[in-house]
């Protein structure tokens, strides 16, 4: 992903020699042009139909108050109001919170458990990896209604095991205090899937003779953590940082299915706010402009990601 | 011969004993210990569910929960299917085979021109293609949803399947696989006169099979539980993936636990089934797909 912006600067003056150095034979090469072309699009149609068009209607329906029955250029009030919503204001803080919580415990659980399993057999390997992988294939749909027994504030299993050691009953999604995190752990089991399977991947391309060297050394196994293990590991890091911020920004199905954004708006994130204003208020205009501003703070955080953890990786 | 298996018997239990010493290290025992214990938390959802689907209301709901079902009933799988299961099964897997077609055919032809052809526009077409691919699908499902309206594809397999071939992970993946190919290969079809689209059939599609399979699998998973476009684009009962009538049925049976851990268990079996069958196919697609 990293080399994305490289090849896009790259892009425009590469292909001005290529064309230039082309130029005299393109007769020649204008045949297999053409079948190149024929190859790609395809894929191009459907990408411009499905994506290009889409993004840019959307940033264009951002500046309209439209709904059903009125389309209305209005400039740039989508955005004012916004700033005003009290609203929208609660799902940014609670799609934050999500990102602070559930980012970290991903990392250092798939770290963990990378760790743990990667120079194991190949059977406890998979084992693991699967298990963990589970909750990622499996459909949203199935984990919030088993989730949503196990939360049961009457007859759910977690309040049978808090009440064991003494505890009082919790209605764990009504309650607004416990409500964003209970999502959150739900959001946390089914994102660790993926960055377990990378960090076994990256932990078993370190070379053994390194860490076996520092062994001879003398280096602690802290040591071997924190000056060979951890460095090594910083690619996998900023790319799992990266999809794991990404995907929880992009949380919905979870909310939507177990909470609707309640209690109290509770548990909305920015996305449910898309939704919720599309869908439930019929207000596409000012749906769009919350999806403009989401794509632009994504792709703000991903740029940052990058600059601050990108510097000291080699690729 | 002596000789081999004396030194044999000298190697083997030190490297035993050191192997041993080494799962006993107190760190190592904590950590497999706290490994097994989330992996229970991990797999009791699924236990659960399982479970659930065979118990009868009043065991379902009974605290302290019966953790073994004692006496298995199938009343929930039968009150399940007196809803539109099967149809619900048949788009689930309709859209999702559809979709999985279309994306390996249009991302095999793209992905590979892109990585073994020269032609003008094509960093730029490959920059864009990715660009797009760092934002999230979901920011543009309103404006995609409007555009559907207006072609009246809103409750239709159409309008269900063919959005999704739009998005760029397959041309990615393929692109970055299709690097791999050998150049030489090519030209000696090049050579031996073998037109573009032939060369493409015989030779880069076998040595795209092992790609092809991890992004089949792939789109195939992201189709199925593409919960959030099915819940816009779809209307009527009819129309219906297996999740989201799943998910609408939460409404008619909201205590019946049964019942929807039945409908649970079968909203993720097909999905549970392929990934044991192709464990090592979803890997590798995390992976490739991972590659900068």
């Amino acid at each position: 992903m990293l080399l994305l912006s490289n090849e896009k600067q790259m892009g425009a003056s590469e292909m001005a020699t290529t064309s230039l150095n082309l130029k005299p034979r393109k007769n020649k090469f204008k045949k297999e042009w053409i079948s190149s072309y024929l190859f790609l699009l395809p894929a191009l149609l459907f990408f411009s139909m499905f994506v290009v068009y889409p993004m840019l209607h959307g940033i264009y329906m951002s500046f309209f108050d439209y709904s059903l029955t009125k389309f209305e250029f209005i400039g740039l009030q989508n955005y004012i109001d916004l700033f005003h919503d009290k609203n929208y204001h609660q799902s940014v803080i609670n799609t934050i919170i999500l990102v602070v919580v559930a980012v970290p415990i991903v990392i250092a659980f798939s770290i963990f458990v990378g760790m743990t399993i990667y120079k194991k057999s190949e059977f406890t390997r998979s084992l693991f990896r699967g298990i963990f992988y589970l909750p990622a294939v499996t459909s949203v749909v199935s984990v919030t209604v088993v989730w949503n027994w196990i939360y049961h504030p009457n007859f759910g299993i977690l309040n049978y095991l808090t009440g064991l050691v003494g505890m009082e009953p919790t209605f764990w999604l009504g309650d607004p205090k416990t409500a964003l995190m209970a999502i959150t752990a739900i959001l946390i089991t089914t994102s660790v899937g993926q960055p377990i399977i990378l960090y076994v991947a990256a932990l078993g391309n370190i070379p053994v003779s390194y860490i076996e060297a520092a062994q001879l050394d003398r280096a602690s196994s802290r040591q071997i953590f924190t000056k060979i293990i951890w460095p090594m590991l910083m690619p996998t890091n900023l790319y799992v940082i990266v999809i794991t911020t990404i995907n929880t920004f992009q949380c919905f199905s979870l909310i939507q299915l177990l909470t609707s954004g309640g209690p109290l708006y509770k548990t909305s994130t920015v996305m449910y706010g898309v939704y919720e204003q599309a869908f439930t208020f019929g207000n596409f205009g000012m749906a769009s402009a919350m999806g403009v501003l989401l794509a632009i703070i994504i792709g703000a955080i991903s740029i940052f990601q990058f600059k601050v953890f990108g510097s000291d990786v080699e690729y | 011969m002596s000789n081999s298996t004396t030194i044999m018997t000298n190697v083997n239990p030190n490297n035993k004993f050191k192997k041993l010493a080494s799962y006993l290290h107190p760190y190592q025992i904590i950590s497999m210990l706290l490994l097994c214990i989330f992996a229970i938390v991990f797999v009791f959802p699924f236990y659960w569910i399982l479970t659930g689907a065979f118990k009868i209301q009043v065991v379902a709901t009974q605290l302290p929960p019966q953790w073994f079902p004692l006496e298995p009933v199938l009343d929930n799988w039968v009150t399940l299917f007196k809803n539109p299961v099967a149809r619900w099964t048949f788009n689930s897997f309709f859209v999702s085979l559809s979709e999985m077609v279309l994306i390996c055919l249009v991302s095999s032809t793209a992905g590979y021109v892109l990585a073994k052809k020269e032609f003008p526009g094509r960093k730029v077409i490959f920059g864009v293609l990715v660009a797009a691919m760092a934002l999230p699908k979901q920011v543009i499902l309103v404006p995609l949803f409007t555009l559907l309206a207006k072609l009246g594809w809103i409750n239709t397999y159409k309008g269900l399947i063919l959005p999704a071939v739009g998005w760029p992970f397959g041309v990615f993946l393929m692109k970055q696989f299709s690097q791999t190919i050998p150049t030489e290969i090519l030209e000696a079809a090049k050579i031996d006169g073998c037109s573009e689209t032939r060369t493409f059939i015989t030779i880069v599609i076998p040595l795209l099979k092992p790609a092809l399979g991890a992004l089949a699998i792939f789109t195939f998973m992201t189709s199925w539980n593409d919960y959030f476009s099915q819940l816009i684009i779809t209307r009527s009962t009819n129309m219906m993936t297996l999740p989201l009538g799943i998910a609408t049925m939460q409404g008619e049976y909201r205590t019946d636990y049964g019942v929807m851990m039945a409908g649970a268990a079968l909203a993720s079996l097909p999905m549970l089934t392929i990934f044991v069958l192709f464990q090592k196919a979803f890997t590798q697609g995390i992976t490739l797909g991972a590659v900068k």
